[in-house]
């Protein structure tokens, strides 16, 4: 005998012990006995570390006062941190001219916010200014020596601007050069493969440090008598091209995931190579290797403070520096714990970001 | 476009292959193909899998490169010369069997892409031709989708419109009906049949004989790299001549 509906169904709505705050608490927290336990344990175990940390950095922690011996609450000192505070965020770049840097520093959050968010669409402008003004505006207000500003020498520079500086930098010069090595390994012409290959995996081969000594250490001993880069300098370099080397590997795994199908539809369209690769084929690498060029960058950032190692004073070793201060000894604890919170708050934005980019640039597709 | 190019637009031929042999590696996988494709003529070619028949589409239009023999697209000899390859692809549209829509590009973006880029068309005349193709292809009103909201008929037909967008005067259909559920085939072959009824010089690869039956002037078995037998399709299916042909023949019209 056949069967024969006739009528539809009607979309009911799902139970509502499915749905709204004690559907979310009896299915997340609370599903089971034993579930229940955990949470409750959970939530006993969280509570007692936050108040330890809480209780230290702030409820018994002290901010009011100029020396050490205004210290007197059981938690953290935060007046070594206040009474230092312009040595740790410049430096020894002179007071008189810190202007300088929070000048760039508004130029450049102008720059970011322009390419980096929804509000300017049309990005043209904004690239032109941040990947070709923007760094020299910052070099010549920085370095000063024209326009009436004074030098500020290099070796003067320190702190979270240093930090800032040799982060930027790294990132700027890395992403670019790390996509051009990454076509350039995937060429068709062997020699500009050969390159490629070589200098990723000579890179890659050696740690960071054996970089930034070599270009510290070794490279004046190999170019001639009187010819001097600036250290910094150095340790820019030495930066950028380890960086961009991890980078163009980040960049070709987004390439190798692209299907073949794409390119060759871009050419029976009649694009050529580089329409193909800066139309096609890049936007979709990138966007899909968003979250590992995001962990190279967050890598990088942290990555910064081993040119401690070459007598830079980053935001880390001038903390350190000031800790060993016979005035303000035993403040190593409230060293550590600010510069980690600096580091975390840029991380962690960086990872925000970039989380809100791919879900703005999630165009709901399968291939 | 070149003086060659503009003296064989007069001429009836559209492509014309002589001798080509094409490897890979050792593997020698078109062997001595001659085919000439007057304008206007549609072909079908059909085969076992492996045959070869994608192989040799995708050599038209340099996707693949051949190794000896001669391949001539509209007057034009495809060499090494990058600048004529280019010419010809500009000339000849292809649609895959996986459609190949750029998936970060809405439905009209894919269709305005090329004519912007390579023929320097101005935005909103290519917005406006494009919106043309979309509607002959009925589905204007996705133009402001992504690939990825479509389904795959869908999908196949925006790719008919991508190409149609440069003017092609050819058009190469590499499987277009194989990777779609048996319910959408019937609106692809529809925008197909129409495109023949226009007097577009086509090539495709398919199995549907139905749609050979209708359109194809000519149809074309190849086996292990070789055309084994081209006919019009009443004498090809009514009395084909090899015993391969048959054999293929028997197959697939079996489950029809």
């Amino acid at each position: 005998m056949a069967i024969v509906k006739t009528e539809r169904h009607e979309d009911m709505p799902p139970p509502v012990s499915q749905t709204g705050v004690i559907g979310w608490l009896r299915e997340n927290l609370f599903s089971s006995p034993l579930n229940g336990l955990l949470t409750l344990i959970s939530i006993y175990v969280a509570w007692v570390a936050l108040s330890g940390i809480i209780n230290y950095a702030f409820i018994h922690a002290n901010f009011a006062g100029e020396t050490r011996a205004d210290c007197t609450d059981s938690g953290a000192c935060w007046v070594f941190i206040k009474a230092r505070f312009g040595q740790i965020m410049y430096g020894f770049y002179p007071p008189e001219e810190r202007w300088r840097v929070d000048v760039g520093y508004v130029l450049g959050a102008i720059g970011l916010f322009a390419i980096l968010s929804d509000v300017v669409k049309n990005k043209k402008w904004p690239a032109v200014y941040m990947f070709g003004v923007y760094p020299v505006i910052c070099f010549f207000l920085f370095s000063g020596g024209y326009f009436g500003l004074p030098t500020v020498e290099t070796s003067e520079w320190g702190g979270l601007f240093l930090t800032l500086v040799l982060a930027s930098v790294s990132i700027f010069v890395a992403l670019p050069l790390g996509i051009v090595l990454a076509l350039g390994r995937r060429s068709d012409m062997p020699i500009v493969r050969m390159l490629c290959v070589g200098f990723i995996e000579l890179i890659r081969g050696v740690p960071l440090i054996t970089v930034l000594f070599m270009a510290s250490v070794m490279l004046p001993l190999f170019l001639p008598e009187g010819v001097n880069f600036d250290k910094l300098l150095r340790a820019l370099v030495g930066m950028s091209l380890f960086s961009a080397a991890y980078m163009a590997e980040v960049v070709r795994g987004g390439l190798q995931a692209i299907p073949k199908g794409q390119l060759e539809a871009a050419k029976t369209l009649g694009l050529g190579y580089w329409q193909a690769m800066a139309l096609i084929i890049l936007p979709q690498a990138l966007k899909i290797s968003i979250p590992s060029i995001v962990n190279t960058f967050i890598g990088l950032f942290k990555d910064t403070t081993l040119v401690l190692i070459i007598g830079l004073l980053d935001l880390l070793s001038i903390v350190k520096a000031g800790t060993t201060d016979k005035e303000w000894v035993g403040m190593a604890t409230e060293g550590y714990v600010f510069v980690a919170a600096v580091f975390w708050v840029f991380c962690f934005s960086m990872s925000r970001y970039s989380i809100w980019l791919e879900h703005k640039l999630h165009t709901g597709h399968k291939r | 476009m070149s003086e060659a190019a503009a003296a064989n637009q007069q001429s009836d031929v559209a492509i014309q292959l002589i001798g080509m042999h094409k490897w890979y590696g050792e593997f020698h996988v078109l062997k001595d193909i001659n085919l000439t494709v007057e304008r206007g003529e549609k072909i079908v070619v059909c085969g076992p899998s492996g045959s070869g028949k994608s192989t040799m589409i995708r050599c038209i239009n340099r996707l693949e490169e051949h190794q000896q023999g001669q391949i001539i697209v509209d007057g034009i000899e495809l060499t090494n010369d990058v600048k004529k390859i280019d010419e010809i692809r500009r000339e000849v549209g292809m649609v895959f069997q996986h459609f190949n829509l750029f998936p970060h590009l809405t439905v009209l973006e894919n269709c305005t892409l090329a004519p912007i880029w390579v023929r320097k068309t101005p935005k909103a005349e290519a917005e406006a031709d494009a919106m043309k193709y979309l509607e002959r292809v009925k589905i204007p009103e996705q133009a402001l989708k992504y690939p990825g909201q479509l389904s795959g008929g869908q999908q196949q037909r925006v790719a008919i419109a991508r190409s149609l967008c440069m003017n092609p005067r050819i058009m190469l259909f590499d499987e277009p009906t194989s990777a779609l559920d048996p319910e959408m085939i019937s609106e692809v072959l529809d925008t197909m049949i129409s495109l023949a009824e226009e007097g577009m010089t086509m090539i495709c690869v398919t199995h549907e004989m139905g749609f050979a039956k209708t359109v194809a002037d000519r149809v074309m078995f190849m086996d292990a790299g070789e055309i084994i037998e081209q006919a019009p399709p009443e004498e090809f299916f009514e009395n084909p001549q090899s015993e391969r042909t048959k054999l293929f023949l028997s197959q697939i019209l079996h489950n029809a």
